[in-house]
């Protein structure tokens, strides 16, 4: 059954909005996160970080610290070398020719962003642990930093690592490069743009902590941890930084404040709780400030780009061509390579029916903390490049920007379509998307609306951004091929109890997304028995199989899939027991609602329950067929899955102070068959807050010497509710065609979508000005220059 | 987010407060502590001591007797943006109080407390130089009044020594034919003034203004008052135009405040369009 889209069976929980039966515990306080864990005899370690961007440690002198009453322990890299424990921060995705610097858990010598690790503390309590920092004696020779990754670049500008020159970590291009030069040579039309792709922090309510206990007795390392995929970090807490085997460590995710993509990452910090641990005797708690997770968790984006379109006389697409430069940060971080390359290059076809195209993109090293996956991850750059392109497009060629979409996307009947840079489509409908949107903000009246408000001096501005994006990365093969160092299938255990009651362990880890309620209302579905009868268990390798977590909107796709898959194992299993007991051939008997009866009699019938005893039991069951219930699938998806849709963005710009209001937003998604639609809208809404907050507010602001400026909640501007209209969201559905459940992933588009769909829409409303683009965040000080003819900040 | 050691006073009198301070030089006087326990838990301010005045009783309340409003320093934001006699007496007050950080905030933070912080992008700075507040302070000596025009001196320092205690607010009741207006231009994290302007207006029966002020918070090192502004559009008619000219061609603000989000130049033009929004509509309400 695997494979076909078939009719999803039971009795409407597929698709109802049930609400998150995990929020009670949530809202109340009740749930319990990391730091709320204590473990009898625990103690606490903390993290001196330097202050230099980039330094020589010449000395550094603990004895005071360690002198403190209450101090269990300060460390530097030379214990961790002395301790004969690898000690490694390994990346996790290898392109060709890339420079792989050593990345160790404390920094030795070199100190390569603020915020690097020099020395840990161990103590009996926060207090001491965090006054013994204090006590700690570096002598730093500070050198020159770098934070700009175009500067970097250049000749004679600070490097991150020797053995990198110019900091280039990597060199990618994908796509023609002669044969999209050829098509610029014949363009009509010609839209060009520099872009910035911003520099965010990812900002997780809940700060990265960790608690460690391990026993030297058995070798068993227990290591509660904020993580989106335990297993991963299992694998690489044992390969490279502690050296412990596999099996004797055991990764629990307690409940999980949210990530974003920054708990993903194997970091420095958690492995060294873990190796706290290990020298002390003693379960160890670390938990970071908020500033330690503004100067430590991987931040996201921070892009520098040069894009053009090139257009024929009838307004179609010819060629684009891309070069960028990336930064990576200080260190390549776990997934980081993959972000700017095979999540950013490969989506730069957009909707669109393009002949020929060409990304070339620089990783850069930079004195700051490593850029990695965050929301989106090389997608939203990705579309923030088209999107805002097809615009300039329609201004240089004066063809109405819905217009020249429409003109330009790849036609209904024309998948799966193929695109220039290694991607093939399955399915879509991008039109539907774009009439739907333009339908219901009502586009034309808009422009009268326009047009007469600039009369009165009042300046509106509608942005449209028609995006696609690939997520549930896949299949393991093809991903391996490009330099991925993990698999990227999903696992799951059906697991029906002899009562008819079930538990599902997804390999999958949610942090926010609402497994415990879809992935019941997928089993439920699947096997007829009450949703309520259902429990998820994830975020435990103690518990489940391996899985490779949640991240790029992952879980419905590959998760979901994988506990479909499963459950229907279960089915076929029961209907083979239930034949046996009806006295039937299996393909004789119909299943419906959880009941097992033979075609033309449904009087007499074997409840999934019922067979669930008798398979516990096992007092009369079928030759060759083993007793219990439950079934485990390892699901390895046969394509990417590709959701898509149109968001509009409707402001307006105060001529007096330049401040943008979003006054209306509306997204139009397809994101394939809905599990559960409330969540779905929710997962929109939260990305969409995301990217306006890229679009219109939040900054990482590094100075001349990469110290990072916009280091608290004071400078960095989350968006805020009262920044934000209430949003509008609308639904195509063009299913899935090689997933069981014809899903696709939600969890990004909202923020992938949305910074183009503001920017264009404030270009819009400044196009009296002869404005042809703001960089993000569009501040009101670089929108009044913008009004008021000053060049700076355009 | 641990802050280092430090003892810790309840006192019950403000007698008794001073002289724990005068006894401990390196001793803060905690109040709503929403600036000082932030900056505490980041190891930017490490006092001895912590002197609690949130329990003196003589320190709350809100008065309105002879022509003044009385409003004791440990009066919070959500007080006075509530309180019957401040929306009546001092509106401006009320209406800057009711623009502060948030609920929470404002349930815990102070009259008195913010104003000798002496934040230049708080809200309470301005309204208090606008409505000619008197601030009413006790000491070792004795006590002593400071008008709002002495008392902020510069960024995050005021006129107290570190052995007084701001005791109370005195803020003459508005007269009739005023209208007053706190327009707030939000910094967009910090939720504080990138710039706000405080506008009082009294006009006569027929239009003509007789006596105006206008003050901002967040464009300079402390709160500005732009008086040639104000003492411009006396004997004017206050319509639009007469606003416009009047803010455009006298707004001159010393020591202009440039940050990573909004320069000088930008804050100066921002100045000059909340400053003439305050004043329309503080004189729509006169």
């Amino acid at each position: 059954m695997a494979g076909t889209n078939t009719q999803i069976a039971g009795s409407g929980v597929f698709g109802s909005s049930i609400r998150r039966r995990e929020d009670p515990e949530l809202i109340t306080g009740q749930a319990k996160y990391t730091d709320d864990l204590q473990l009898p005899g625990m103690v606490y370690c903390t993290i001196l970080r330097s202050p230099y961007a980039h330094a020589k440690i010449q000395s550094i002198d603990t004895s005071q610290a360690q002198a403190m009453d209450g101090v269990l322990g300060v460390f530097t890299a030379k214990d961790i070398a002395e301790s004969g424990t690898p000690g490694a921060i390994p990346v996790g995705w290898l392109l060709p020719d890339m420079k792989i610097p050593d990345h160790q858990m404390l920094a030795a010598d070199t100190t390569r962003y603020v915020g690097d690790g020099v020395a840990m503390v161990v103590a009996e309590d926060q207090y001491t642990a965090h006054d013994a920092l204090e006590m700690i004696w570096v002598d730093y020779a500070a050198l020159d930093g770098i934070a700009d990754p175009k500067k970097a670049t250049a000749e004679g500008a600070p490097l991150v690592h020797e053995e990198a020159p110019r900091n280039i970590a990597f060199d990618w291009e994908i796509g023609d490069k002669e044969k999209t030069d050829a098509a610029f040579v014949n363009a009509t039309h010609i839209a060009s743009l520099d872009l910035v792709n911003n520099r965010l922090i990812p900002n997780a309510m809940e700060p990265r902590a960790a608690l460690a206990d391990y026993n030297s007795i058995t070798g068993e390392l227990m290591l509660y941890m904020t993580t989106q995929n335990p297993h991963i970090h299992r694998l690489l807490m044992s390969l490279a930084s502690l050296g412990l085997p596999e099996h004797k460590i055991r990764v629990i995710a307690p409940e999980v404040g949210g990530g974003f993509g920054s708990k993903i990452h194997h970091y420095a910090d958690e492995a060294l709780t873990a190796w706290a641990s290990m020298q002390v005797g003693r379960p160890v708690k670390w938990t970071a400030t908020r500033t330690e997770t503004y100067l430590t968790d991987a931040h996201g984006r921070d892009h520098v780009t040069h894009a053009q379109l090139a257009l024929d006389e009838d307004g179609k697409f010819i060629g684009l061509r891309v070069e960028t430069y990336a930064a990576m940060g200080a260190y390549l971080s776990t997934f980081a390579p993959a972000v700017p390359t095979y999540l950013y290059g490969t989506l730069m076809s957009g909707e669109y029916d393009l002949p020929a195209i060409h990304c070339h993109v620089y990783g850069v090293f930079t004195h700051t903390v490593p850029v990695d996956a965050y929301r989106g991850a090389g997608r939203p750059e990705a579309t923030f490049v088209v999107e805002r392109l097809v615009d300039e497009a329609a201004r240089v060629s004066g063809i109405d920007p819905a217009e020249l979409r429409r003109r330009n996307f790849v036609a209904p009947d024309n998948f799966p379509y193929a695109t220039q840079v290694a991607l093939e489509y399955d399915s879509g409908n991008y039109e539907g998307a774009l009439d739907k949107a333009l339908a219901t903000i009502g586009y034309d009246d808009f422009r009268k609306e326009q047009t007469a408000a600039r009369a009165q001096g009042r300046y509106l501005g509608l942005g449209l951004s028609a995006y696609i994006e690939a997520c549930g990365l896949a299949p393991s093969a093809v991903v391996g091929s490009l330099g991925a160092q993990a698999g990227q299938w999903e696992s799951a255990v059906v697991r029906v109890h002899a009562t008819g009651k079930v538990t599902l362990y997804s390999g999958c880890s949610g942090h926010g997304q609402g497994h415990e309620t879809t992935f019941a209302q997928i089993v439920a579905s699947e096997l007829g028995v009450p949703y309520e009868d259902i429990d998820v268990v994830e975020g435990d390798t103690g518990a489940m199989p391996h899985g490779w977590g949640t991240y790029g909107s992952r879980s419905a796709a590959t998760g979901g899939s994988a506990i479909a898959s499963a459950a229907r194992k279960v089915v076929d299993k029961a209907r083979t027991i239930a034949a046996h007991l009806l006295e039937a051939a299996p393909e004789d008997l119909e299943f419906e609602d959880g009941k097992f009866y033979v075609k033309g009699s449904p009087d007499q019938v074997q409840t999934l329950p019922d067979v669930a005893l008798q398979a516990y039991l096992a007092h009369n069951l079928p030759k060759g067929i083993e007793p219990a219930l439950e079934a485990t699938s390892f699901y390895d998806p046969a394509n990417f899955v590709f959701p898509f849709g149109t968001h509009v963005a409707i402001v307006e710009v105060c001529p007096a102070t330049g401040q943008v209001r979003l006054q209306r937003y509306l997204a139009v998604d397809d994101v394939g068959n809905v599990i559960n639609p409330m969540i779905v809208d929710g997962q929109v809404h939260g990305g969409i807050a995301q990217g306006v907050g890229q679009s219109l507010f939040e900054t990482a602001v590094y100075d001349e010497n990469a110290n990072l400026l916009s280091g608290t909640m004071l400078d960095y501007a989350v968006p805020k509710a009262h920044f934000l209209p209430s949003f509008e969201t609308d639904r195509t559905v063009t299913p899935c065609p090689h997933n069981p459940l014809g899903v696709k992933g939600v969890g990004e588009a909202g923020t992938i979508a949305s910074p183009a769909a503001v920017v264009n829409a404030v270009v819009d409303a400044l196009s009296p000005f002869g404005v042809s683009h703001i960089d993000m965040p569009v501040t009101p000080e670089k929108v009044w220059n913008a009004m008021h003819g000053s060049a700076e900040n355009q | 987010m641990y802050p280092p050691k430090f003892d810790y006073h309840r006192p019950s009198s403000v007698q008794e407060a001073i002289q724990i301070l005068s006894a401990d030089p390196d001793a803060k006087v905690l109040a709503g502590g929403h600036s000082l326990i932030p900056v505490m838990k980041l190891r930017l301010a490490a006092p001895s001591a912590l002197v609690d005045i949130g329990r003196i009783d003589e320190l709350k309340g809100i008065s309105h007797a002879n022509g003044s409003l009385h409003i004791g320093a440990c009066t919070t934001y959500h007080e006075i943006a509530n309180s019957k006699v401040v929306q009546d007496a001092a509106p401006l007050l009320a209406e800057a109080a009711g623009q502060i950080g948030d609920r929470q905030v404002r349930y815990r933070g102070t009259l008195g407390g913010n104003l000798s912080h002496a934040d230049p992008a708080s809200d309470l700075p301005a309204a208090a130089l606008a409505l000619n507040a008197t601030l009413h302070v006790a000491g070792p000596n004795g006590s002593r009044s400071v008008s709002a025009s002495d008392f902020f001196v510069d960024l995050m320092m005021t006129a107290l020594q570190p052995d007084e205690i701001l005791t109370s607010v005195e803020i003459p009741a508005a007269q009739g034919g005023s209208g007053s207006a706190y327009v707030k231009f939000e910094h967009p994290a910090s939720g504080y003034a990138l710039c706000g302007a405080a506008a009082v207006v009294t006009r006569t029966a027929a239009g003509t203004c007789t006596s105006a002020s206008l003050c901002f918070n967040g464009v300079s090192s402390k709160a500005v008052n732009a008086a040639t502004v104000a003492s411009s559009l006396v004997g004017s008619d206050l319509s639009n135009a007469a606003i416009a000219s009047a803010v455009n061609e006298n707004l001159a603000i010393p020591d202009l405040a440039g940050d990573m989000f909004a320069s000088a130049a930008y804050r100066q033009e921002l100045a000059k369009s909340v400053g003439i929004q305050a004043l329309r509509t503080a004189r729509d309400r006169a």
